[in-house]
This record gives structure tokens, sequence and C-alpha cells, in this order.
């Protein structure tokens, strides 16, 4: 007998008294403004949040932000967005993005109740980029910020072979007595741009 | 061969010597317990969501086999290996042989409490791999050489002096060098440099989603995350327990887990893994290690309800003040004295005691596990089983006696009223009454509550009998 034929043979033993999935539709949360909610949120986490009017506007804030303008290396795959000053495309091992300084990526919506943004590997070859990037910016339409992870999960169809992730602030830790720290192996800061203009989200760089 | 009984209280007086290190361990988790209200309260549905997600655990197991079978097909369908293990030391082999076939001298993991119960870093070491543990808080334990003593906080018992003895020891930092930040950054650049040479990355699971054949990881540090998206080999190490049916069911539990752990509206990385990254490799060991056995239990099935947020350890009176090592099992504090004797009644049968069934741990545990309810039921299966020791076993049986009759009590009553007032002391605060280590006995009443209650009661009933 295989162990997967004991371990399920064991769990089948055990009959168990039948118990209904609960429902799931039920009065969750929202908010006012969800947008305002979204930016609170994350400035609490440690991210920030900066609200444009269109692709322009995003260009030029982004321009004035110092880890955009001070990093070496910098990736964009917001189309119209910052400058790509790796080979992108060329690279097939994701170690060579350990010296990235700084990356500005599509996210595809954000969530009022957590600061959190969904992104996915979707046109993002490497996802290793999220989580090895010095500094991490993410755009997403301002339209897109949904009030709770239950209409997160319902705008999701996850089951196809994609990875995708909720990410909600810079990397940290508290784990030496307690203490805050921002910046524990991953991203030091992470700052979501909100576009206002008509595109639901940025389109990709690639 | 039984392992020698873990014996709590000399544990946790031991733990309680340093007294202001004691109150500060106290005060920090409840800190933590604290921030944990404010998220609780930060939403109407907190107390719906708690229901739910008990509710669909309950489905999930009632289901587990159907479950587990339909998470095999997906997660096979998106190219997934999934293999199966009874045992800890069948997850072990069958880790150590993925490596092997790998190739894979270094190995980073992200926090996982099955390979801690399985005791897999010494098993991979043993054979030469180099295992790094990528949460900082286990990585400052495996530096220091212990198991971890919370779940969630895992250096939660050192203090920043401790922290940065070590560091130097083992990163080179500053010597007497104690900031925060400043470790934590030499920290980083130490764990990137292992993120950059590992040949394999292992993680533990948060939640497998039967339906899609899908992982979720959760860390704050992103350590999982760097751990597997850079070599082309990831193991994810899952108790059978860890299904959920639905994908929509994860709203539900991610929006109670961080709260619950941390007071955090959600970790900073919640990663929805289905199946390998493209030219990867994607093993996932489902781990029964006694799981299944558990799960045929009507008194103990639902501890496997537990999504390892730690709430209950930070808000148990008994844990904050006596450490998690005091427990010495992987998980400590309320649900670890109930998983830990399932495992070994005989060396584990103090840790139920280890409890004043306040039951603070069923208030805060997100899936509504009935946590002291279970302790208590562990305490009389533990005397049933005939665990208990002589002092207990022998105390309880005169308890019995006396309090089964009610001439005895009385009698004894009268006398221990006379006869312990004026005994020499030694002879009351002595090693046969633990009860009194830190405690002094009340004054001795002259009239016991019956004499008192007759005294009171019963003259008005024979003024009235008088008069009709």
């Amino acid at each position: 007998m295989t162990s997967r034929d004991k371990i399920l043979t064991a769990i089948r033993k055990a009959r168990l008294p039948a118990a209904d999935l609960p429902p799931l539709e039920r009065d969750w949360i929202t908010y006012p403004d969800p947008l305002e909610q979204f930016g609170e949120v994350l400035r609490q986490i440690g991210g920030a949040m900066v609200r444009v009017a269109d692709r322009a506007e995003l260009a030029h804030r982004l321009e004035e932000l110092p880890v955009y303008r001070d990093a070496r290396q910098a990736l964009s795959l917001v189309e119209g967005a910052g400058r790509t000053t790796i080979d992108w495309h060329g690279i097939d091992d994701p170690h060579a993005l350990e010296t990235v300084d700084f990356a500005i990526l599509p996210g595809q919506f954000g969530v009022a109740e957590n600061g959190a943004v969904w992104v996915t590997d979707r046109g993002v070859r490497q996802r290793a980029i999220y989580f090895i990037v010095q500094h991490l910016a993410l755009a997403i339409s301002s339209a897109s910020i949904l009030h709770n992870m239950h209409q997160a999960y319902e705008r999701l169809e996850l089951g196809g072979a994609e990875f995708g992730a909720f990410i909600a602030g810079p990397s940290k830790t508290a784990d030496i007595e307690q203490s805050l720290v921002v910046g524990a192996h991953g991203p030091r800061s992470m700052t979501v741009f909100c576009v206002d203009s008509a595109e639901p989200t940025p389109r990709f760089g690639v | 061969m039984h392992d020698a009984a873990v014996d709590h209280p000399k544990l946790a007086a031991e733990f309680t010597r340093d007294k202001p290190r004691a109150h500060w361990h106290d005060a920090t988790l409840w800190f933590v317990r604290h921030k944990r209200d404010k998220a609780a309260q930060s939403l109407p549905e907190w107390e719906t969501l708690r229901e739910t997600a008990g509710a669909i655990k309950a489905h999930t197991m009632a289901h587990l086999a159907d479950y587990l079978e339909q998470f095999e097909r997906a997660a096979t369908r998106l190219g997934a290996h999934v293999h199966w293990a009874a045992d800890g030391e069948e997850h072990n082999r069958i880790v150590l042989e993925l490596l092997e076939q790998h190739a894979a001298r270094r190995v980073v993991k992200s926090k996982s409490m099955l390979t801690e119960e399985c005791h897999l870093n010494p098993f991979l070491e043993e054979h030469g791999i180099e295992v790094i543990d990528t949460d900082l808080g286990e990585r400052i334990v495996q530096l220091a050489g212990t198991p971890p003593s919370h779940i969630v906080l895992p250096a939660i018992h050192l203090k920043k002096e401790d922290v940065g003895q070590l560091f130097h020891e083992h990163l080179g930092t500053t010597a007497g060098a104690t900031d925060p930040k400043y470790l934590a950054e030499v920290a980083r650049g130490h764990l990137r440099d292992k993120f950059m040479r590992a040949d394999a990355g292992i993680t533990g699971v948060n939640f497998a989603v039967a339906e899609t054949g899908g992982l979720i990881v959760c860390t704050n540090e992103g350590n999982a995350d760097l751990g597997v998206s850079l070599p082309k080999l990831h193991i994810a190490s899952m108790g059978i327990e860890k299904l959920i049916p639905r994908a929509k069911d994860l709203g539900v539990f991610l929006r109670l887990l961080a709260r619950s752990a941390t007071g955090q509206p959600i970790t900073t990385y919640s990663s929805h893994f289905h199946g390998p990254r493209p030219g990867g490799e994607l093993h996932i060991v489902l781990v029964d290690n006694g799981r299944s056995e558990l799960l045929g239990s009507d008194d103990f099935r639902r501890s496997l309800h537990c999504i390892r947020c730690g709430a209950c350890m930070n808000t148990c009176p008994v844990y904050r003040r006596s450490g998690g090592f005091s427990y010495r099992s992987t998980v400590p504090g309320p649900i670890g004295s109930i998983l830990a004797p399932a495992r070994d009644p005989a060396k584990y049968h103090s840790l139920p005691f280890a409890c004043s069934l306040c039951g603070s741990c069923t208030d805060v545990c997100p899936v509504k596990i009935d946590l002291h309810h279970q302790l208590l039921t562990w305490r009389g299966e533990i005397a049933r089983e005939g665990h208990l020791p002589a002092t207990k076993r022998i105390g309880m049986k005169l308890g019995r006696i006396v309090l089964a009759r009610p001439w005895l009590y009385k009698l004894l009553g009268a006398w221990a009223r006379r006869i312990v007032p004026r005994l020499p002391r030694i002879l009351v605060y002595n090693r046969l009454n633990p009860w009194g280590r830190q405690r002094e006995l009340p004054p001795f009443p002259r009239e016991s509550f019956r004499d008192q209650y007759h005294r009171r009661h019963d003259k008005p009933r024979q003024d009235t009998d008088r008069h009709s």
C-alpha cells in the first residue's frame, strides 16, 4: 500500500459528520471612498500612494521620485513611464536582476481594506523582479480599487498556470525585539501610482 | 523508546527566574495581542468571518480525502509533482531525494512549522546539505542553535542585545551593536547572498486550494518568494489539513490570518503559486504525520482547523509568562498543548495543565477552535491513560474521597480550622505544598460556611415555624 492510499484510507475511515460550506455572499465592509482608504492603509503599512490624472502626469511624478532618480539600474514595464537601463528581454537568469535599483511594473487592481495590489507574471517573464528589486513601484487604475478581499477573489480567475501575488507595502520585519524595520530582504519601498485616466490598467511595455 | 516527559512547571520556573526579562516577554506579547484587537475591531464583520472560516474548515475536514484528490489532480494538471508522506521520516526522505536528483547542496527555506515538526534541517545537514532559514526570526534562532519559541515570532524570546551578540559572532557586526535597523540591514546582505547562491528553495504552505491546485504562501519579508523565484527547484511542504475547497475561500482566511497574527491588515506578500515557474520544477509534499488519526477523534479533530496565526499564544497568560521553550514542542501555547499530547501523551502530559482555563485563546482564535474545552478534555484523557504524576494522582484521589463524603469533609474542615493556625510554619509551607510556594493561606475563619449559613438562615425559619 502506498503512502497515498494509506493516508486517504485513514481519512475516509474517520467518517466525519457532514458540514455544509457557508455562504460567502455577505454584507462585507465597503468604504465611502475606496481610493482614499487604499491610500491611507498603504501609508500605514509603509507604502505610498501617488494619484495621477494620466500617463503624462505619471511620467512626470516618477521623475520626482528620489529612488527613481537615483537609480543606476531601472526597469519600466509601464508604457510611457520611466526608463529601462537593463536588457530585460535578454535576461534568462533571474539572478541577473539582483542589481536592479528600481522597477515600475503594472498592477492589476488594488484592495481598499488592506492596501494590497494584485500582480501576476503575465507579461513579466521573471517574477523575481517583484521581490528582488531595491525599490518597487506599481501602476494601477484609480478605478480598479476594490473594497475588500471577497470582491478581489470574485474578480480573479485562478487556476491557470500563472503566478500571482497580493503585495501590500515594502518588505519588512519586526523579528528583532518587535522593532519594525522596512526593507527586510526585498524592496525597501513601494509606491503605487493610481492613474485616473480612462484606460483600465496601464499597458504592458512588453 | 520514550523521550523524557516534559515538565512544564519546572521549565516555566526556569524562565521566570529572570524576572525583568519574563515581564518584558509578557508585555511584548500582550502588545501584539493588543494590535490584533485593534485590527479585529476595524471590521464590523469580524465574528461573521470567524464563523465562516470555522465552517469552511469543518466542511473541508468532512470531505478531506476528496479534496486532497481534487487538489492532486489540479496541481498535476498545472505541471506540479505531488508526493505523499505518511510521516516526518518519509517527508524528509522525499525532500532529500529531490535535492539529490537536482544535485542541490545549498537550500534556502522559508518559515515552515511542518519542516520543524519533521526535523528536516538536522536531517538534511547530516546528508551534507546546507539549509538556511530565511525568515529573519528563524535565521536568528538558527544561529542561536535553538528551535523557534513562537510559530509567527520565532525569536520573540530574544532581546536586541542577544541578537547583536549572535550577529557579532556569526555575521561580523560591530561588537555591542544593538540597533535593529543596522542588524536587519546586515542580515539583508547576508541572506540576499544566500538567496543568490541557493540551488533550491523550500517553503511551507499557508493554504492550498483543492479547486485550482494552487498554493498560497504568506510572508512579510518576501523571503519565500526570493527563495523560490531564483533557483529552478521549489519544494513546498504542507500538512494535509492546509487544504481549503475554493479560491474564493481565501478571501475569508487572508482577511483573518495577518490581523490575528500581528494586527496587520494582510501580510506584505500573499503569493499564489499555480504550477512551477517557466523552466522550473514544483514539488508538493503532502504530509500526514498523525493528522489522519487526529481527524478520527471527535474530541480533538477541530485542532486541525488551526491556521497557525499564533493569536492563542499572544493572549495566553501562561505562554506569555512561561515562554515558548517551556512547552518543548514545535507548536507551543494553547494549540500546541492540544497537538503535542495527541502525538505523544506520555511525553507531553503536563501541557494541558499549563492552562488556567481562562478561555482567552478560544475568544481570539480566528477559526473558532474551542481550545480551552479541548485542553480540559485532554486533562481527563491524560488521567485516564495514567500519565498523571504521583502528586497529582494522589491529590486527586484524596480530593475525590473527601468531596464525595460530606461528613468527612465537615470533619476535616473542623479539624483544619482548629489545628492549622496553630501549626509551626514549616509544617504548612513546605515541599509538599507547592501551592504555598508563592502564596499565603488566608486566615482561617472560626466558623465554616455551613455553620454560618445555619446560624443566619435556620434561625428566622425556626421563628416563622413558631408563628405558624
